[in-house]
Parts: C-alpha cells; sequence; structure tokens
C-alpha cells in the first residue's frame, strides 16, 4: 500500500513535443492517498490510460516524477513497482491451469509454496472458479478470462496499488455488479490504493471515494460523486456526469444578472468572470422547474425513462433538458424556472464559484 | 434453424474438383496401375501383382535412400525450427528494419530450387567456389565431390540457408499478432524472459509453427532438385534420397513397375508421418 505522487507529469508519445497539442497528457500535478478507491472518468481518447500506464511503469512519462511513498520510482521498471494492473481485454496464460494462472505472479516472486496456495484457493474462491482450478485456461468464457485476470491482481496482497483498466468492459451485466461489489468489499479489507480507469459514469460513481475526471489530456475535476453532481468544476464535467447531462447555455452576466437570449435572471451573488471570451449558464436538468409560473419554454419531446421523464424543450432559442417526475405534470403552456442554488456560472467553460 | 442445401455450390467447386483430378488423381491412379503390371516398351503390359511392392519392400537400396531422407528430414527440422523461431523472435516490430528484414527473408524463397543448387554448387568447388576454396586455403579438408561428410553438409546447410526464411516468416506472423496488453500483463506478473517465450509466444505460434513443421517435414522429403544439382545423390550413394533414387529407377533404368511401386510406398510414408506429426501437435488442444 503507498500514497502515490505524480509530479509535473507530462506525456508525449511522439519525439520533441513543442506545443500543448502535441501532449497525449498535459500537466498532471496530484497525490493520491494511501488507501484511496480512485475512479478516473473520461472519453475515450482522454489519456486515462496513458496516466495509469505512467503509474505502472509501462509508459515512461516525457517530464515530471513518480513517488511511491515518497520514493521517486521514475525510472524503476514495472516489475520493480510492485504493482498490479488488470487490462480491458482478458490476458490469460493459455497453456496453463487456472490454478498456474494465479500462482504465476507469485511463483515469479517466490513467495513460499505454502502461502501461494492459500492465496490462490482464497481467490479462487472469491472468483468463483474453485472447481475449475485445474482446468486448462484455454477453455473458458470470456468472463472466467476476465476473473482470472483480476484474480492475478488480487493475488499478490501486498502491492503498492491495483490498476484497471475498465476490465468490465467484456463482462455481463450481471456479473459486472457482483464484480464490482467484491471489488469493492476486498478494498476494504485489504485497503489498498487502487485506481479504476472507466468511460462508465455508473462505474466510476459507485466504485470510487473521489473520481478523477479527465478531458483532452487534463484532470477537469477531483471530487466526490457528490460534489462532481452539485458542482462541476467544468461545463465538460457538468455534461460528462448525470443523464442527461447539465444544460449549458450561452449568457451574458451583468453584475448579478444574468442574460440568456431575451431572458433575464438575478443571480443571488456576481460571479466575476474577469475577461472571459466566453459566459455559460449551467443547470442540471433536475434543478429545473417546469410549471406554470417563470419564464417561457417550447417543448419539443417528453422521453417517459419509467421512474422519470426527460423532456426537452428550446428555452430562449437553446435546448434545454428537463427531468421531471414520473407523475409530474406538463402543463400546455409551460413555464420554466431555475432553482437559483443550483445555478453555475462559466467563464470560458470553468465554473466561477460564489466565494470567487 | 433448417439448414438449406444449395446444390449450385457443387458448380462452384467444379472446376478444382476438374483440376485436381486431372493433376493428382487421374496420375495418381496411373502410377497405381504401373505398379501392378511390368512392361517392356511397346505398349504392351504384363500383370506383376504384388511383385513390385514385395521387391521394393525387400531392397536394401530402398531401405537406405528412407534411413538416409530421414535422418535429413530431421536433422532439417531440428536446425530450421529452433533457428526459424530465434532469428523471428530478434526481429523488429515496428519501424523501418520491419521491411528491410522482409525482404532480406523473403530473398531466398525467391530463387528457384535448381538455381539454389547451383549458386552453392558453384559456391562450394574446392577450385573456384568462394567457400570451397578459402576452407581449402584455411587448411580444412572439404570437398564434397569426395567426402560423404563435406556433401551431407552442404545439402544441410544449402537447405537451412533456402527454407529457414519461410519458418521465420510464418513464426513472425505468429508473433506480431500478439497483443500488447500480454507483453504488459507479463511485465506486471514479473515474468522472466523465459517465460514470455514458454508461456505467452511459443502458445501463441503454436499454430503456425505446426504448419511450418508440415511444410518443412514434407518438402525435405521429398528433396530432389537442390541434392541433384549439386552431388547427384553421391558421392557414392552418400546423397541419394528417396526421390533422386526413385528418378534414377524410373527414367535413368526406366523401371516403370518397381518405380511405381515405390512411389506409392513413398506417398504413404509421406501421409503417415504428417499425420503422426498433426495428431502429435494438435493433441494439446483437444484437451483443453
Amino acid at each position: 500500500m503507498a500514497r502515490i505522487d505524480l509530479d509535473h507529469i507530462r506525456h508525449a508519445y511522439g519525439p520533441r513535443p513543442t506545443s500543448a497539442k502535441d501532449y497525449a497528457l498535459k500537466e498532471v500535478h496530484h497525490e493520491w492517498n494511501d488507501g484511496g478507491a480512485y475512479a478516473l472518468l473520461g472519453p475515450s481518447g482522454c489519456g486515462k490510460t496513458t496516466l495509469l500506464n505512467i503509474i505502472s511503469g509501462l509508459v515512461q512519462p516525457s517530464e515530471g516524477r513518480i513517488l511511491f511513498d515518497g520514493v521517486d520510482v521514475t525510472h524503476l521498471p514495472t516489475e520493480k513497482r510492485n504493482i498490479a494492473q488488470v487490462f480491458q481485454f482478458p490476458v490469460i496464460y493459455d497453456t496453463m491451469t487456472v490454478y498456474d494462472n494465479l500462482a504465476f505472479p507469485l511463483r515469479n516472486r517466490h513467495v513460499p509454496a505454502a502461502e501461494i496456495d492459500r492465496r490462490v484457493r482464497d481467490i479462487l474462491e472469491m472468483i468463483d472458479l474453485s472447481h475449475w482450478a485445474d482446468r486448462k485456461a484455454r477453455g473458458l468464457t470470456a468472463d472466467q478470462k476476465q476473473k482470472i485476470s483480476l484474480g492475478r491482481g488480487l493475488v499478490r496482497n501486498d502491492v503498492s496499488a491495483i490498476l484497471f483498466d475498465e476490465p468490465l468492459t467484456v463482462i455481463d451485466p450481471h456479473m459486472k455488479w457482483v464484480l464490482r461489489s467484491q471489488l469493492k468489499k476486498l478494498h476494504r479489507q485489504f485497503g489498498f490504493t487502487m485506481v479504476y480507469v472507466t468511460h462508465d459514469q455508473t462505474e466510476a460513481l459507485t466504485f470510487a471515494d473521489k473520481v478523477v475526471v479527465m478531458y483532452d489530456g487534463e484532470i477537469v475535476q477531483i471530487g466526490t460523486p457528490a460534489e462532481l453532481f452539485e458542482r462541476p468544476s467544468h461545463t465538460f464535467v457538468g455534461y460528462f456526469i448525470g443523464s442527461p447531462g447539465m444544460n449549458v447555455l450561452p449568457a451574458r452576466v451583468d453584475g448579478s444578472q444574468v442574460t440568456i437570449g431575451d431572458q433575464v435572471l438575478g443571480l443571488d451573488h456576481a460571479p466575476d468572470i474577469g475577461s472571459a471570451a466566453k459566459v455559460e449558464l449551467g443547470i442540471r436538468p433536475e434543478f429545473v422547474r417546469l410549471g406554470r409560473e417563470g419564464m417561457p419554454v417550447e417543448i419539443a419531446k417528453v422521453e417517459d425513462i419509467g421512474r422519470q421523464k426527460i423532456v426537452r424543450a428550446r428555452f430562449a432559442g437553446q435546448p434545454l433538458a428537463i427531468v421531471v417526475p414520473e407523475d409530474g405534470e406538463i402543463p400546455t403552456d409551460a413555464r420554466v424556472r431555475f432553482d437559483p442554488a443550483a445555478i453555475s456560472i462559466y467563464a470560458d467553460s470553468w465554473r466561477v464559484g460564489k466565494e470567487a | 434453424m433448417e439448414k438449406t442445401w444449395n446444390n449450385k455450390a457443387w458448380f462452384l467447386v467444379l472446376p478444382v474438383l476438374v483440376l485436381v483430378a486431372f493433376s493428382a488423381a487421374i496420375p495418381l491412379m496411373t502410377v497405381v496401375n504401373y505398379s501392378v503390371q511390368d512392361t517392356f516398351g511397346n505398349n504392351q503390359f504384363f500383370w506383376a501383382g504384388t511383385d513390385w511392392f514385395t521387391e521394393i519392400l525387400h531392397s536394401p537400396r530402398f531401405w537406405d535412400a528412407l534411413l538416409r531422407n530421414l535422418i535429413f528430414s530431421l536433422v532439417i527440422l531440428a536446425i530450421e525450427i529452433p533457428l526459424g523461431i530465434l532469428i523471428a523472435l530478434n526481429m523488429p516490430k515496428k519501424g523501418l528494419g520491419v521491411p528491410v528484414c522482409l525482404v532480406l527473408m523473403a530473398l531466398p524463397l525467391l530463387i528457384p530450387w535448381n538455381v539454389v543448387g547451383t549458386i552453392w554448387q558453384v559456391f562450394g568447388r574446392v577450385d573456384i567456389g568462394l567457400l570451397g576454396h578459402t576452407l581449402e586455403a584455411l587448411g580444412i579438408d572439404y570437398n564434397y565431390v569426395q567426402s560423404p561428410t563435406a556433401a551431407w553438409i552442404t545439402v544441410i546447410v544449402m537447405d537451412v540457408w533456402h527454407w529457414t526464411s519461410l519458418v521465420v516468416l510464418l513464426c513472425y506472423a505468429g508473433l506480431v499478432s500478439i497483443p500488447d496488453a500480454y507483453y504488459q500483463a507479463a511485465k506486471i506478473d514479473g515474468a522472466s524472459r523465459w517465460s514470455v517465450f514458454r508461456y505467452i509466444q511459443l502458445p501463441k505460434m503454436n499454430r503456425v509453427l505446426l504448419i511450418a513443421v508440415l511444410l518443412r517435414f514434407m518438402d525435405s522429403f521429398m528433396i530432389y532438385t537442390e541434392p541433384f544439382v549439386v552431388t547427384g545423390g553421391g558421392p557414392g550413394n552418400s546423397t541419394t534420397f528417396l526421390s533422386i533414387d526413385l528418378v534414377k529407377m524410373a527414367v535413368g533404368q526406366f523401371d516403370l513397375g518397381p518405380a511405381a511401386a515405390m512411389s506409392i510406398v513413398y506417398f504413404l510414408i509421406i501421409l503417415l508421418l504428417s499425420w503422426v506429426f498433426y495428431t502429435v501437435m494438435t493433441s494439446g488442444d483437444a484437451q483443453a
């Protein structure tokens, strides 16, 4: 178990990067607490996997240092870093039995045979493959193979950290829930530092204590699931987290007055937008109240998704999503009000807080 | 779902069937026909029954050639397969080196067999050959025309030079198909270089190795052109392999009956040994 410090890490895959565009990973400077469960969330190609591979040592960062518990490991090869990593697609050793697959990382590290046996049996029990122990791994289903890959990571209980690179992509939905809760349980039990890459927000939000949202090679926000939901610090976070994502409307701010198209709203504070070129107002669909009072909207479509309805509307010439409870009324002459506490103002895509 | 039978499919494979009939089935039948008859020319044939087969199977000449051929094939496999794997493992996986290596590897395969033979025949000559003359100048006794050992070494080295590339290319194709994640996982699991080879690369090359072994076995067991050009089966009978012996018998001595019987025996041996190789090498799959 270890605390992991990323000290001004940057990475470019090409040689001699010149502009910011050449970096797959723009500057990341962050400390991962010992025993934390982190999810790295972001769209494909945002640098999540690069960051993960830098931590595990499969990729050498172009700039910056990595420290495990204060010790510089930047130039240590993967096998010396004491890291476990589980990949997106199952990696198994075809010709070995299931048991040998799990024992492999321990045998390579010369763990005593009795200890290997005890740990492998534990893991076999946990991933529910005890009956398959002596079978060749080749004939297993994708689910079972991925469970073996997970097991090979978990069998080493002394690792500094376990890294997961979208490990549940190939697992079927029912099994996903089971494995995810098992992982959470294990994490509580052993307290290893865990970094979990995913592009699935449900997975990230249920799994992690802290979610790290990445966008275009940068960390845009680190926070608890609630923080990400209530106060997205970047319009991307607002849009990426939540279903549907946050409404982001172009706006003009004048003191504590916001103008959207022909509508004017009063705020309870005066955001400091500085000299931003682009100002936007963000409000989650859950905090837009649909009723007979307020500002006029034009309803385009209603999607009934069971427990609630999503209303797609046009507001001041902009598309606006509204979440209405299952039994909520949708009046013919509909009007909306924004919950003032839930309004965020974004200057050049970054949130301007009340405190600012 | 019910299977639908489409009779049109037969028309599509018909050309191949006709081709195979003319190139393989009909000649084979002719050979079978010859093997049970005797002729003194003039297109007159006499029934001989299984006499030729008995004669062939009792002839020391046949068994000697067969033994020589088996040893030759085994030596070829023992050298070319490991060497091919070794070269394939060390070939670059990306960058400018890839096309360069591939072209270099493919070169020997592009040369016609009799030309390969001629190249080595000249190369090894003591009087004018670069290799033969150099060896002689170094005081090494090498003369493939007189010494059976030198003749064997020449034929084997020539075959290795000619055909190892095929094994390399097949293995290389197998190696580049292994996803990076396997190597990364192996690093994380702390696997040694040997473990990576033994548990990742070798299992993934299994299929192509099967093809490589079968091709190299069949080809080397039927080898004719190169030793014929270089040594002509000599000195003595030391490099007279089955096919050379067969041609001597059929064309040189015009013993069509015994030669036909020998062809059939030869064919059955290749079929049998190939089946053995195939069964042994795929037996691992069946257990899984």
